[in-house]
């Protein structure tokens, strides 16, 4: 197997006693979904905020296409290839639709320290960030602002903003959370629609949408993984059934 | 080094006083979310209540039984008709609602006292001095505030410690939801807080009057000294408060008082004056500097 | 080019200003004017870190402050003829705008670099208070100052000279602040709408999601709060001008809420709110004054209504009262 485009070893994050992150063991090749899955509060989110930087790690080791990135801050990361969406949708609430991707187009360029010219004649960006907005199915609400926008519109735009930075990997965090079936589909056949563009690590709850995108799932339970790998090894694990999925799937 | 720890004794002194107003201000900081720009008010209005009553009547002390309840009761209106109102309201609205606060009240204190300065004598029994050592007396009203100051500091950690009210008040800070559900009106907790708060505030003003002139704006002065308090000690923290008022105080008085003639060792007299009130004045700032670089969230980070 | 109407009107009215008024009211109308116009350029200033930024910045008098004493300790040097510094070289003081105003700005800007740079490590409630704490260190340092007058402060024996023009003269002088203000209003213009102005907005609105996109917030804050400082620095430089006086006073913390309520009362994050909330702000307290010698009695309150009853600055309150009437009459 070539290196893969994400390493993560023993991988710790505590707050206070509680281990949110416990050992964690993930390899991502090039071009894979790998979902994880767990009960609530198995330290999937926190997994998504170590990885991104915003929280940092007490011990272990993030590698992103071979380079270590444990200690470097939220954006040199993004910088690198990496970007997020959030549980709650996290977007700029007064800007345009447009206007947010194309700051996270602009985000890619070396510096942001522009003072005469207007971003919004900038063609070459608004390109771009047309494009994406394209790709997601967004270009109708293009000039709204997004604080206007409904819920899966939101998070539609956040994967935008993810897709224009040409990211390796894309951190999504339940990206269908809080949507109704109709959205939840729309959602994943854009996922769908990406696979083997990009990697991409996913947390989600519905389990229809992660066995239908998935090539890899890691189930964590209490901080821990507990088993890896192809989604139908996943299916048939009896410690996966009892621990997780027996719940769910039965 | 007789004048050594008279300076130290001097610097104690006024870091319990900042820490009265210190204890209260990062209660409200940390619970309420809330910058209050006008707790130097309520330190104003103590004194000024104080030294009235006790000029009229002639007794210290009954201008502090006085004006602490007092005091409290403002506060409390100020809570219920102003400031409950900005609890949800963003950081920038506070500034400003509490910034006229204080024109409002240093301009009704002007009205009602004049615009001079009022003196306020301390009970005529703590007016000799302490032989604290042989040879070296120290001023009895001072002490008593130092003395006074600790104790208040003890009373303030078994209450937020050991009591029921210290418990919710801690509770309140983290979880609303859990507070209420326990059966108690969080409004009325904040606002008793709040109370609890001017009164501390008070007795700092009320102690601080003869020592200090009581005149309009003496608030503010030490409002920014007991931000520079809670910025060092962090947010939320009685215990950082109380290590910040000492620290601050004692930095501040050891450097007024020694900073100039250290200097002289190294420069012409002259400047060395200059250069050391400079540099006196400006000490407890470059400590706090040093602080946030080391650690910006202060030394006892209440939420880590 | 809609958005340059506003700037126009305005600008007319300020050109004919000095023609219109005469006799004895000239001097007190020209001297009020140029009173407001060096404010709002001041409210400006704090209008970028703060309606832009979102930097609830409590010390901007300092950097105000630190700019007129700039041009008071150069020209009172350069009216002794004593020299600033003997070591490393002789460097003497000086009565040219164009030397001294730019230093001005250059001192308030590095003051602004220093502050900002240990200021923006926080956010929030300590923000406030460290900037609040900082620009009263400044304070005390002016105040400390007794070679410069200390507590009372300095007189400067003339206004800066530049070039052709007769500073002295107060017509001239109110047109000199007011282009500097229309040129300060037109390069905001672009820069809000570039790409740092629209970076900085964006950090306001959502400094979380800006970090994970990959700006690094920490510099854009600083920059922006540098710009902010040199621009409120040229601000007391005019001041110093104008009153040909400067002292501590300049850099109390009082100035510095009043630089606050200048920039929320015109509404935050517009172009031109700082110049309507200064116009507002100077002659309330104009009329205020004229009124009672109490009057911060009635101010006071007046900014706890506003908080609490019209947050959006006056703007939104007439424009919210026009929408509405334009509503009714639709309906």
């Amino acid at each position: 197997m070539a290196e893969p485009l994400l390493q993560v070893e023993g991988l710790v994050k505590a707050y206070g006693a509680v281990r949110a992150c416990d050992g964690v063991a993930l390899q991502i090749a090039a071009g894979q979904i790998h979902a994880v899955i767990g009960p609530n509060g198995a330290g999937k989110t926190t997994l998504i905020g170590v990885i991104a930087g915003e929280l940092p790690a007490e011990a272990g080791i993030i590698r992103l296409a071979g380079r270590a990135i444990t200690r470097s801050p939220v954006q040199a990361r993004a910088k690198q290839g990496l970007a997020r969406t959030y549980q709650i949708t996290s977007v700029l609430p007064r800007f345009s639709a447009l206007d947010n991707v194309v700051l996270a187009a602009l985000a890619q360029q070396r510096h942001a320290f522009g003072f005469w010219r207007p971003l919004r004649r900038e063609a070459a960006l608004a390109e771009r960030a047309a494009a994406a907005l394209a790709r997601v199915g967004l270009e109708a609400e293009r000039d709204r602002p997004a604080a206007t926008l409904a819920h899966g519109q939101q998070r539609q735009l956040e994967i935008a903003m993810a897709l224009v930075a040409e990211p390796k990997l894309l951190l999504l965090d339940e990206p269908t959370a809080g949507m109704g079936p109709e959205d939840s589909a729309r959602i994943v056949a854009l996922l769908k629609a990406l696979k083997g563009g990009l990697a991409i690590l996913l947390v989600e709850h519905d389990m229809d949408a992660v066995f239908a995108l998935a090539d890899r799932i890691t189930v964590m339970v209490n901080g821990r993984p507990i088993a890896s790998g192809p989604p139908a090894a996943i299916r048939a694990d009896a410690e996966v059934r009892r621990a997780y999925l027996g719940e769910d799937a039965a | 080094m007789l004048l050594l720890i008279e300076q130290v004794l001097n610097g104690l002194q006024l870091g319990v006083t900042l820490f009265l107003l210190a204890a209260g201000l990062t209660l409200v900081l940390g619970i309420m979310n809330l910058v209050n720009l006008a707790h130097g008010s309520l330190y104003m209005v103590g004194a000024f209540i104080c030294a009235s009553v006790a000029g009229a009547t002639g007794s210290f002390l009954l201008g502090l039984v006085v004006a602490l309840p007092a005091t409290a009761l403002v506060g409390m209106a100020v809570e219920l008709v102003v400031l409950r109102r900005l609890y949800a309201r963003d950081h920038l609205d506070q500034v400003l609602a509490t910034f006229g606060l204080i024109l409002f009240f240093n301009e009704l204190v002007r009205i009602l006292w004049g615009p001079r300065a009022l003196f306020l004598d301390g009970p005529s029994w703590l007016s000799g001095t302490v032989e604290i050592l042989p040879g070296i007396p120290y001023p009895a009203f001072r002490l008593a505030i130092i003395v006074l100051g600790l104790a208040v500091a003890l009373f303030l950690a078994w209450l937020t410690t050991r009591t029921r009210l210290g418990m919710l008040i801690r509770a309140g800070a983290s979880n609303r939801e859990m507070v209420s559900a326990l059966g108690v009106d969080v409004r009325w907790l904040y606002t008793l807080v709040f109370g609890i708060g001017a009164m501390l505030a008070a007795l700092a003003g009320v102690m601080a009057g003869p020592i200090y002139a009581v005149e309009v704006g003496m608030g503010e002065s030490i409002l920014i000294l007991t931000f520079v308090v809670i910025v060092i000690g962090g947010i939320g923290s009685i215990r950082g408060a109380f290590v910040g008022s000492l620290l601050v105080g004692v930095v501040d008085t050891l450097g007024r008082a020694f900073l100039p003639g250290l200097l002289k060792l190294f420069l012409m007299p002259a400047t060395a004056d200059g250069v050391g009130a400079s540099l006196a004045s400006m000490a407890i700032y470059i400590l706090m500097a040093a602080v946030l670089i080391w650690r910006p969230r202060g030394l006892f980070p209440a939420h880590a | 080019m809609r958005d340059l109407w506003p700037l126009a009107l305005v600008l007319l009215a300020a050109l004919a200003l000095p023609f219109v008024v005469a006799g004895m009211d000239l001097a007190y109308v020209v001297g009020i004017a140029t009173r407001i116009m060096i404010y709002a350029l001041a409210g400006i200033s704090l209008n970028l870190i703060l309606g832009y930024g979102g930097m609830v910045s409590f010390g901007h008098a300092a950097f105000f402050g630190t700019g007129a004493y700039v041009v008071g300790i150069l020209s009172t040097h350069a009216t002794y003829g004593e020299p600033l510094t003997t070591w490393p070289f002789e460097v003497g003081g000086t009565e040219q705008a164009l030397i001294a105003w730019p230093l001005a700005m250059l001192a308030a800007g590095l003051l602004a670099l220093v502050i900002g740079a240990l200021s923006l490590r926080t956010a929030g409630l300590y923000f406030i208070m460290i900037t609040l704490a900082f620009a009263q260190m400044i304070f005390f340092f002016f105040v400390s100052l007794q070679a410069y007058g200390g507590e009372d402060g300095l007189s400067l024996f003339a206004r800066s000279q530049a070039g052709p023009l007769d500073l002295g003269d107060d017509r001239q002088f109110y047109y000199l602040v007011l282009a500097l203000l229309a040129l300060v209003l037109f390069l905001k213009s672009r820069l809000i709408e570039a790409r740092f102005g629209r970076v900085l907005q964006g950090i306001r609105d959502n400094e979380r999601r800006m970090r994970a996109l990959g700006y690094p917030t920490y510099r854009y804050k600083l920059v922006a709060f540098v710009i902010s400082g040199a621009l409120a620095g040229l601000a007391g430089a005019l001041i110093a001008n104008q009153t040909e006086f400067v002292s501590p006073a300049f850099l109390d913390w009082p100035r510095s809420g009043d630089f606050i309520v200048i920039v929320v009362l015109g509404g935050m994050g517009r172009l031109y709110g700082p110049l309507a909330g200064a116009a507002l702000f100077l002659l309330l307290e104009e009329v205020l004054a004229a009124w009672t010698e109490h009057w911060m009695i009635i101010l006071g309150p007046i900014l706890v209504l506003l908080v609490l009853y019209a947050r959006g600055g006056v703007w939104d309150l007439i424009a919210g009262r026009l929408s509405r009437r334009k509503a009714g009459a639709d309906g």
